[in-house]
């Protein structure tokens, strides 16, 4: 074959196969784009006539006329503020010593590396069991307060903010802190006046991630024992509380008739749920276009 | 050589100022201190010394990167360290303000002395050290901070006095960047061109008022008209700072320094590298009639690098 014949076409079978990994490609994202569509129709066609003023401004009742979400709203931004308020300065004061100050030749900084790469993989369950034996129970005895649901929520989630942390920080690049050394500052002030503030949308982004996993966990506020039907707002710290996903699993699994159906409350909440993910996932987003430095 | 034009630098003006006293040997240096034959030899004449180096040795692991270092350094001078890449010039030159601290591993031997004291003394605190012996980076390294702020940054963790508007011209006007960019001092210093940022790095460093000023490579990422404009800088700080500055560029060298020490890098019997000193004497001297012949084959280009 001359050269030049050589380049002409690409015989059709090679040029099928290709096609043909291309479809298949398509073929999964459109799998997984079909099933969200699915559930979000569903959602919105059982839910969005009740998602209104009402809706969010009622306590839950027996009635499911007269059925609201606004105990479970204010708890879920009660959890998401103690969790916040939690994981941010502890979070990142691991992820500083982790990445600034730990000498990874030492086999306890591998060992806790390993350990809280393990910690984000961990069931969720199971934090709900440690919150119910050490923060509601036990040493801490807090009880079935917002407070012990929050700092539950809060280590569930403490490896993602960690390790988000971490990866920021490593973004700032090491001349960065050579400049701000070789000027007479000490590591805490090259640490505290450049690495952080260079790190900090990244950090906020990880932090927001953290948040809008720990907004949908259900498992381990039922451990920590979240009331299911109360009717009032969390009013301090020691207050019992629901939430957005206890609220939803109570109305799901109540028995609904002619007279009271719950399940397009369920739905209603859900929809609250997902908006005000796509809201914390848009600032996240908005936070990483913005900020984001580029070295 | 390493010369890379940078595109975005050719918005710089006032090219050819001083480029032919820049070409050549500089025919009035100092020769204060009597040429010593052999290799690794110490002049140490009446000029006073900065650094005292006493059979420096700097290891990053069981073996040494760079021994046998041997010269003083002296006030108001501008010292060249060349060589070879892997003779350890730019390690010799990190031991200087210890930010070799910063690597693990690494270790020094030997004394290395600012103004006779030991620098690597139990009783000296490697962040006072820093403050007074500043240091540019081969690769400029703005803070991503407003250009105001880059020059404020060390005078504020120092805790210095002082209207710190008059602390940031004067650091700027001597770092010869006042003109190009008072005008927009509260802009992001990533805006500047490659050249403009290692200036706004070396005023950065004035600011502090350091005694020395370490310069590792600071033109390898520069096209040659920022390169003359950081050489023409250098020659005029010299009057208040002593520099030491390594570098690739043998001409650099020839051009702007005092005093020059060539490294070579001497293979052992395990195939290791390490790097030492062959010859230390006035720069006109090294380059003119050098004493060794591995110095006179390297300025001469007889050997690559």
């Amino acid at each position: 074959m001359s050269e030049r014949q050589a380049i002409e076409a690409a015989p059709a079978a090679r040029r099928a196969k290709d096609t043909a990994f291309r479809l298949a490609l398509m073929a999964c994202l459109g799998l997984s784009i079909l099933l969200l569509g699915v559930l979000l129709y569903d959602v919105v066609k059982d839910g969005a006539g009740h998602l209104d003023w009402h809706f969010v401004s009622s306590f839950t009742s027996i009635s499911a006329d007269k059925a609201g979400a606004q105990a479970a709203i204010w708890g879920t931004i009660w959890l998401m503020g103690i969790c916040a308020v939690f994981i941010v300065p502890v979070g990142v004061a691991t992820a500083i010593y982790l990445e600034e100050y730990a000498d990874n030749d030492r086999w306890y900084n591998r060992l806790i590396e390993v350990n809280i790469q393990n910690l984000a993989a961990v069931p969720s369950i199971v934090y709900g069991i440690l919150g119910l034996a050490f923060l509601v129970r036990g040493p801490l005895s807090l009880g079935n307060t917002v407070l012990a649901g929050g700092l539950t929520l809060g280590l569930l989630v403490l490896p993602v903010v960690i390790i988000s942390g971490r990866e920021a920080i490593r973004a700032v690049p090491p001349s960065i802190r050579e400049g701000s050394m070789a000027l007479g500052a000490t590591q805490w002030q090259t640490i505290w006046r450049q690495v952080l503030p260079a790190s900090i949308p990244g950090i906020a982004t990880g932090v927001i991630l953290a948040l809008s996993r720990a907004i949908g966990e259900t498992a381990p506020l039922i451990v920590v024992g979240a009331a299911t039907v109360i009717a009032f707002n969390p009013e301090g710290l020691d207050s019992q509380f629901t939430a957005l996903p206890i609220q939803i699993f109570n109305w799901i699994q109540r028995a609904s008739n002619d007279v009271n159906d719950y399940r397009p409350l369920a739905a209603a909440a859900i929809l609250l749920l997902m908006i005000m993910l796509i809201l914390m996932n848009s600032i996240a987003i908005w936070l990483r276009n913005r900020y984001e430095q580029k070295w | 050589m390493e010369r890379v034009t940078e595109p975005q630098d050719r918005q710089e003006e006032e090219q050819e100022r001083g480029l032919s006293q820049r070409i050549g040997v500089r025919q009035d240096a100092t020769a204060g201190a009597p040429a010593v034959d052999g290799p690794a030899t110490v002049p140490r004449g009446p000029r006073e010394a900065i650094f005292g180096l006493e059979e420096v040795q700097v290891s990053y692991g069981p073996k040494p990167a760079v021994r046998g270092v041997n010269f003083d350094i002296g006030k108001n001078e501008i010292t060249a360290l060349i060589g070879p890449s892997g003779c350890g010039k730019s390690t010799l030159i990190r031991c200087l303000n210890r930010m070799n601290d910063l690597i693990p591993g690494a270790r020094v031997e030997g004394k290395v002395l600012y103004h006779g004291q030991d620098l690597y003394g139990a009783q000296v605190d490697a962040v006072e050290v820093r403050k007074r012996i500043g240091m540019v980076f081969q690769k400029p390294n703005p803070f991503p901070k407003s250009i105001y702020d880059n020059i404020a940054f060390g005078p504020r963790v120092l805790g210095m006095k002082g209207s710190m508007d008059e602390i940031v011209e004067r650091a700027l006007t001597q770092g010869a960047l006042w003109e190009e960019v008072k005008d927009r001092l509260k802009t992001n210093a990533f805006g500047m061109s490659g050249g403009q940022q290692q200036r706004l790095c070396i005023a950065r460093c004035l600011a502090v008022n350091p005694d020395v000023i370490l310069m590792d490579e600071p033109c390898s990422a520069l096209d040659p008209i920022s390169t003359g404009k950081i050489e023409d800088l250098m020659m005029e700080l010299k009057q208040d700072y002593s520099i030491v500055i390594v570098t690739h560029n043998m001409q650099q060298a020839a051009r702007v320094s005092d005093k020059t020490a060539f490294f070579t890098v001497e293979l052992d019997d395990e195939e290791h590298r390490s790097g030492r000193v062959v010859e230390f004497d006035d720069t006109e001297k090294i380059f003119t009639n050098p004493a060794d012949s591995r110095t006179e084959a390297y300025v001469t280009g007889k050997v690559g690098e």
